[in-house]
């Protein structure tokens, strides 16, 4: 009986061998050599220099999971609570823009968020142009008079230079969005968020109701079942739903290229300029990657621990 | 449990979707395979060839009349398999990494002279591309391939600045342009390390082809305080064709070829050859040592090289033919077409003269540790 289960275990641990084991061997393998063949850690050393990429990448993409989080929750949540026919209707809904494209879907942000694109139309003829500038204006005037009083006061008091800002431009015809930070996480959230929406939404319909129930009449009010019945019930959902969006999130490069502009690079933007592009240097491009994937490694280790204790009651 | 596992199958299938998209566009810019099916077809039916002859051919991006690809396959019976990458330092990344398996590609003069430099082109067979004669002198011999024994020209063309009349005040005649704060958020740079690095030097009144470290880092130093100041929009190759188009940046650098296809749909847009001088290149055709279909390849390469192909080429992607009898047809060959002269203003842009080409300075190869150091500044460029 053993021996014909192990049987049907072996194209898997075949595939596996193959395709992820292998790889990550040959990864490492760049990692720790020059182009030459030699061992060496000099692409180790070097990692100091890119800190900064890594720390842009994983802020965005931290962003970009607690935006999903924010929004695919309650998505899920009023999904899983409404009947068959809006569920159907919403999984199509969710599911539709997957079944384009990607890299289309990304190019068409690209026409969107551009300076005289769509959106910068309809905020013009909106006046939301205006308001942006007559704000900005305020803000100028708000913070020059700041300037000049209190932060004046305080700077002599401490010695220091303590200056507010009061350049924001009050002369724009649009509002720039295309090739910012913000334009990279907008395509993030836009390409993930189905990811985190799905597994919060199966664990929550999947979820029994005789324990909201029980809950209830125990005395618990709306916000108390929330907190201490139906959040810690869904946490697997959300763990898996954050792991699926912040991991491709941390190492994207189309999304970043296109709409971020690559003035300021990306670690998947990086790794592909490394590897496929412009500066060619996969030795250095493989310990790059060694690094993120450790990182990432242990970020999904701490969330895990810290979602360990949880798991054990929807088992329950 | 079962909806659980398999939603999350549903998503992973999704998710290893997603990743193959990517790794697509990660081998090969924006790929794209033309007529693949058809033109087999058309081809197995119309030549008494049966076998299953094909060519692989690497170019860039709106660099082709693809008609000239389905005649192509009609007349001969071969599959082109046609793909396009970014720029001549991602080839050079495609070819090293391997998992590629191109015949023919049309790579720049310096990167030609790399890859000669490392023994990576085949060397031609000259009596199977007749056509080659009815290339001019002038693009023959060339310092990247001296003997000529590697290249067939495809194209040539000049760098310059694109700028949008517009939205800019005055004339734009010198690279400061590039790198001036008063442009803030206007400009867009042009993601290839030797042409970026090469608009700094040029700028600086440098030679493009230095190796000096301190110049090439003084150029370096230009491009990042112009990044830091917040002068380039983006970086960009490709992506300029729209962005361009639509009056979303003022200034840019790129090929004057793709200006005169970007003016077709924004007249504003105008071309200056700065004062300080500029590149000229030579994108030339060449088959790889290790190409599996050399006689094929040859064939492509003859058939692209002829008049013909070379007048609807220049009439497609507006870049000047070496050809001598395209070159000089051409005028009455756009007049025959659109039944109106052509601008000869435009074709001056397009084809300039011998006293504007000898302003500019053609791309050689650099010495491996000047390429090196170009590589390193241009991946430290996005760090900021």
């Amino acid at each position: 009986m053993k021996n014909k289960r192990a049987f049907f275990v072996i194209p898997y641990v075949g595939w596996m061998t193959l395709f992820v084991v292998a790889p990550i061997i040959i990864v490492a393998v760049y990692a720790f050599t020059t182009a030459g063949g030699e061992f060496t850690l000099d692409n180790f050393s070097r990692m100091g220099t890119y800190a900064s990429v890594f720390l842009r990448s994983f802020e965005l993409a931290i962003i970009a999971t607690l935006i999903c989080l924010l929004i695919g929750y309650p998505l899920a949540y009023v999904m899983a609570k409404e009947g068959p026919r809006f569920q159907r209707i919403a999984m199509v809904l969710i599911m539709l823009p997957m079944w384009m494209n990607f890299l289309l879907r990304t190019y068409a942000w690209m026409s969107l968020l551009e300076n005289n694109g769509l959106i910068n139309q309809a905020f013009s003829a909106l006046g939301i142009v205006d308001l942006s500038n007559a704000i900005n204006g305020g803000l100028n005037s708000f913070c020059a008079w700041l300037n000049s009083g209190l932060l004046e006061w305080v700077n002599g008091l401490l010695g220091s230079d303590f200056v507010l800002n009061t350049a924001r431009p009050t002369d724009q015809t649009f509002i720039r969005m295309l090739f910012t930070q913000g334009a990279v996480v907008l395509g993030m959230v836009y390409n993930y968020l189905p990811f985190m929406v799905l597994p919060i939404y199966s664990v929550l319909v999947k979820m029994d109701n005789s324990l909201v129930e029980a809950a209830r009449d125990l005395g618990a009010n709306t916000s108390c079942v929330f907190r201490r019945v139906i959040f810690p019930l869904s946490l697997p959902g959300v763990l898996s739903g954050v792991t699926m969006v912040f991991v491709p999130a941390v190492s994207t490069f189309a999304i970043s290229k296109m709409l971020g502009g690559g003035t300021q690079l990306m670690l998947g933007d990086l790794i592909e300029m490394l590897f496929m592009g412009s500066a060619y240097n996969p030795n250095l491009g493989a310990a790059i990657s060694i690094v993120m994937m450790l990182i990432v490694v242990i970020c999904m280790w701490v969330m895990n621990r810290f979602g360990e204790g949880e798991e054990q009651a929807v088992i329950l | 449990m079962k909806k659980i596992v398999a939603l999350t199958l549903a998503c992973l299938m999704a998710a290893s979707l997603f990743l193959t998209g990517c790794s697509v566009r990660q081998n090969g810019g924006n790929m794209q395979y033309t007529g693949n099916n058809s033109g087999s077809n058309a081809g197995d039916t119309g030549s008494s060839n049966s076998g299953d002859r094909e060519v692989n051919v690497c170019s860039w991006g709106e660099y082709i009349d693809e008609s000239l690809i389905d005649e192509f396959e009609a007349a001969t019976g071969i599959t082109v398999n046609y793909v396009t990458v970014e720029s001549n330092e991602a080839l050079y990344s495609q070819l090293q990494q391997g998992g590629v398996n191109y015949d023919v590609i049309v790579p720049s003069d310096y990167m030609i002279s790399q890859l000669i430099e490392e023994d990576m082109l085949a060397e031609l067979d000259y009596d199977k591309i007749p056509n080659f004669s009815l290339i001019g002198d002038q693009f023959k011999n060339l310092s990247y391939d001296p003997e000529n024994k590697y290249t067939v020209p495809y194209t040539w063309g000049t760098l310059g600045i694109i700028y949008n009349s517009t939205m800019v005040d005055g004339e734009i005649t010198s690279w400061d342009a590039m790198f001036d704060p008063q442009y803030a958020g206007n400009v867009l740079m042009i993601r290839n390390s030797r042409d970026a690095f090469g608009i700094a030097l040029m700028d600086l009144g440098y030679s493009v082809n230095t190796a000096d470290e301190a110049e090439i880092r003084e150029a370096y130093q230009r491009v990042v305080d112009a990044n830091e100041n917040g002068v380039y929009q983006a970086f960009v190759m490709d992506e300029i064709f729209q962005l361009m188009e639509n009056g979303n940046a003022a200034i840019s650098a790129y090929y004057a070829g793709d200006y005169l296809s970007m003016l077709e749909n924004n007249p504003d847009l105008r071309y200056v050859i700065p004062e300080e001088g500029t590149n000229w290149f030579v994108d030339a055709m060449c088959i790889l040592k290790d190409a599996d279909n050399v006689d094929e390849a040859h064939e492509w390469i003859n058939f692209i090289a002829s008049t013909e192909a070379n007048l609807r080429n220049m009439d497609y992607i507006w870049y000047a033919s070496p050809n001598t009898t395209a070159l000089e047809e051409y005028p009455a060959y756009y007049e025959e077409l659109y039944g109106e002269p052509l601008d000869m203003e435009l074709y001056e842009i397009m084809a300039p003269s011998q006293d504007v080409l000898d302003k500019c300075e053609a791309y050689l190869v650099l010495p491996s540790d000047a390429r090196t150091l170009y590589n390193d500044l241009w991946t430290q460029l996005g760090i900021v």
